[in-house]
């Protein structure tokens, strides 16, 4: 048997080193394979740390695709800031895809629970398709769930977007086959292989600022469902809910509807490692109620194109 | 300028987990998962009520790993998972891959990228004839070490003669194919003995837990003592985009695949042969002295060579030879046969060739790991073909380079991944030694 000899450790990279290795690898592969890339770019942690890495992957060259938004309408406004100022400082083109339009116009109806979410797929697949877009980048995370766990870095959607979780390709070593016929598209994960407290870990190494409401902040929020949601123009207390002024903050962001707050004394980078390290439930869990209706939520979504 | 920091207390092991039908792979994934404390309240309780809806006494592990619908509904792992698990020593991505369905395709993927293969066998029937194949897949795939888990241990009152025997089979055979790393470990994944901490059930065995020879294992590679290989992804060239004084600037990026890049190192490029000198390693963070696999950095060269996506830069000590006939060893992946005269394409590194399969030489007996006659090869054989490229690679034998020795078969018209390939003759090397 073989064991670390510690003369040898000097050539092994860092986990973080490592991942941020891989995921730059796979940013290159697609920007050299495919005509037509796009960032999916939220504001949320994860996409900001794949923008981030875009950034690096090809210093010191700018990052050589747009960024997409599919746009809920029920944003947080401080997301949306924070993404324009971002899209401003790189230089970036962005496409916004706005539900709200889809709503608008009777392509899509507001749901009875009135949360968006799922009612992101079609416009994010009408732009796709609107741009010919061929390889999309998105922030997934195997850890994150259970049908995410069965993904690949390079993942083949037919012409409805569809993901067919019993029919993948093989990955096989770091050989990513991104071919694709026309009208179909590649999603591609860069970050499939980081967990929650990987990315919290880079962004504290990294120095990458965020949107505020990923620390501890004080909020008028009330409790749904074991939720906190903030009180707001998307969301406001039923009969028997009331509102409190609580310091907490947000694990996810997403449609202020249904993405809840978490009670939390973090206020820097460094307190919400320690906080997600010792943490006892995983972040969908805690904040996403749409991922809690079945077993089978996500991969039902991912099937018919969400994200 | 410095060199990467180095961490050496937090280093990354990838495992591939294999095993047969109901020896309990699910459960034990499920342990190390829960027992290491990755396994979150929400998760845990999701198990704990579809266990307890299903009439199960106790919380079915196997539950925390199934992911797909139908996959709970047939109690059937389909396809490859992967896990994340950490403990205060390493981290852990661990590629679940299950035991009856499509088993080659699903065990050479995940073997593939594996630094360790745990398999598991049942104590109550010792070696399988699929335990022999995992084996024989793993010697293939070049997988540096192999633990086999001798599970439910307690179901035979933890009797040491015979978790002795099934050691001893289990040794012998995987001898035969040429692995040298192979460790055995009494276990019982239901109960938790010998998963994460040490059995007082088991007082004849005096070695390690499953996760704590995991924790101890060497990773793959010795950067500095193979030669440098370094596939181009892409140029970088910023010209207008860029600041001024990055108007001629032009890098070469790519993911050191094997070695040991130094500033100063004389380099030759691939296929053409032409020959320079590495003046500039760069990142977004700064300039380096040296990088070594698998960092991701963007070389500089002192001469103007013509350099483009597919090339491989290789140091001037060591140089592959270049070539357009290829011998290799393919796990074939799709539902249609490879037959001679296949066009196909060929994907080593960053360049993809087009490729004439001119013979298939054989199929390989995992049982009895020896070639057989064939001129066809169907899902999940492994065999072996000769193949003519239209344009030359810097192709090395996979015994000697996992990274620039590996390539897969793609289907020209609709990009199906056909085959796992490695160059050189990987079955006789498996089956002679």
């Amino acid at each position: 048997m073989s064991v670390i000899d510690p003369a040898r450790a000097t050539y092994r990279l860092s986990q973080l080193d490592w991942l941020e290795s891989e995921a730059i690898h796979i940013i290159r592969e697609v920007v050299a394979e495919f005509e037509r890339p796009v960032l999916l770019f939220s504001g949320g942690k994860d996409s900001v740390v794949m923008l981030h890495l875009a950034v690096k992957a090809f210093w010191p060259s700018p990052v050589p695709f747009p960024v997409l938004h599919v746009d809920t309408g029920h944003n947080f406004p401080e997301v949306l800031a924070y993404r324009d100022a971002t899209v401003e400082r790189l230089g970036l083109r962005l496409e916004v895809a706005s539900v709200q339009d889809y709503i608008d116009d009777g392509r899509l109806r507001e749901r009875a629970d009135g949360t968006r979410n799922p009612l992101q797929t079609q416009p994010l697949l009408d732009a796709i398709e609107g741009h010919k877009f061929d390889a999309v980048f998105g922030g997934g995370r195997r850890d994150e769930e259970k049908a995410r766990a069965k993904e690949r870095v390079f993942s083949l959607r037919d012409e409805f977007g569809q993901w067919d979780p019993r029919n993948q390709r093989p990955e096989l070593w770091n050989l990513y086959n991104g071919r694709h016929t026309p009208g179909q598209h590649v999603r591609v994960f860069p970050l499939s292989n980081w967990t929650e407290l990987d990315v919290w870990q880079y962004i504290g190494r990294e120095k990458i600022e965020l949107p505020e409401l990923y620390y501890a902040h004080e909020r008028d929020v009330f409790e749904r469902d074991g939720m906190l949601l903030a009180v707001g123009e998307f969301a406001q207390p039923r009969d028997g809910e009331t509102v409190e002024n609580r310091q907490v903050r947000y694990r996810t962001v997403g449609d202020m509807s249904c993405t809840g707050a978490v009670e939390s004394p973090a206020v820097t980078v460094e307190d919400v490692i320690a906080e997600v390290a010792a943490t006892r439930v995983t972040e969908r869990g805690a904040t996403r109620a749409d991922d809690r209706i079945s077993e089978a939520a996500m991969e039902d979504r991912k099937k018919e194109g969400y994200f | 300028m410095g060199i990467a920091t180095p961490l050496p207390t937090s280093t990354l092991l990838r495992l591939a987990t294999a095993g047969s039908v109901d020896d309990g792979k699910s459960t034990l994934v499920g342990r190390l998962l829960y027992d290491s404390k990755s396994v979150l309240a929400d998760q845990f309780d999701a198990v704990e009520r579809v266990s307890r809806d299903r009439g199960l006494a106790q919380a079915d592990l196997a539950l925390l790993t199934d992911g797909l619908r139908s996959e709970r509904e047939q109690g059937i792992t389909i396809d490859v998972a992967y896990r994340y698990f950490a403990t205060a020593e390493r981290s852990f991505i661990l590629a679940d891959c299950p035991g009856h369905v499509q088993y080659t395709r699903n065990t050479v993927t995940g073997a593939s990228t594996a630094d360790v293969v745990v398999l598991l066998v049942d104590v109550r029937k010792g070696l399988l004839e699929q335990t022999s194949r995992h084996l024989a897949v793993a010697s293939l795939l070049r997988v540096p070490h192999v633990v086999v888990v001798v599970n439910k241990i307690d179901l035979v009152d933890y009797d040491e003669a015979t978790y002795d025997t099934v050691s001893a089979q289990v040794k012998a055979t995987a001898h035969s194919l040429g692995l040298s790393d192979v460790t055995t470990v009494p276990v019982s994944a239901l109960a938790g003995d010998n998963v994460v901490t040490r059995s007082d059930r088991t007082p004849w065995y005096d070695g390690p837990s499953l996760l704590e020879h995991l924790e101890q294992l060497d990773p793959v590679g010795e950067p500095h003592s193979e030669p440098l290989r370094f596939p181009v992804q892409l140029v970088i060239r910023p010209q207008s985009a860029a600041e001024d004084r990055f108007r001629d600037y032009r890098g070469y990026a790519g993911q050191v695949a094997s070695g040991l890049v130094r500033v100063g190192d004389p380099v030759t490029v691939l296929p053409s042969g032409r020959t320079s000198t590495v003046v500039g390693i760069d990142t977004a963070d700064g300039e380096l002295t040296e990088a070594f696999s698998p960092q991701s950095v963007t070389l500089r060269l002192a001469d103007d060579v013509d350099i483009s996506r597919g090339d491989l830069i290789v140091t001037s000590r060591s140089v592959p030879s270049v070539t357009q006939d290829i011998d290799g060893t393919v796990a074939w992946l799709a539902e249609r046969d490879l037959r001679a005269g296949s066009k196909v394409l060929l994907k080593h590194g960053t360049r993809t060739v087009q490729a004439l399969v001119k013979n298939v030489g054989g199929r390989l007996d995992l049982d009895r790991a020896e070639l057989l006659p064939a001129d066809t090869l169907g899902l999940n054989d492994i065999g072996h073909v000769t193949l003519r490229l239209a344009a030359p690679i810097a192709a090395e034998e996979y015994l000697h380079s996992r990274s620039t020795g590996a390539f897969l078969l793609v289907d020209p018209h609709d990009g199906t991944t056909l085959a796992a390939g490695m160059v050189g003759d990987a079955l006789l090397s498996t089956a002679a030694v």
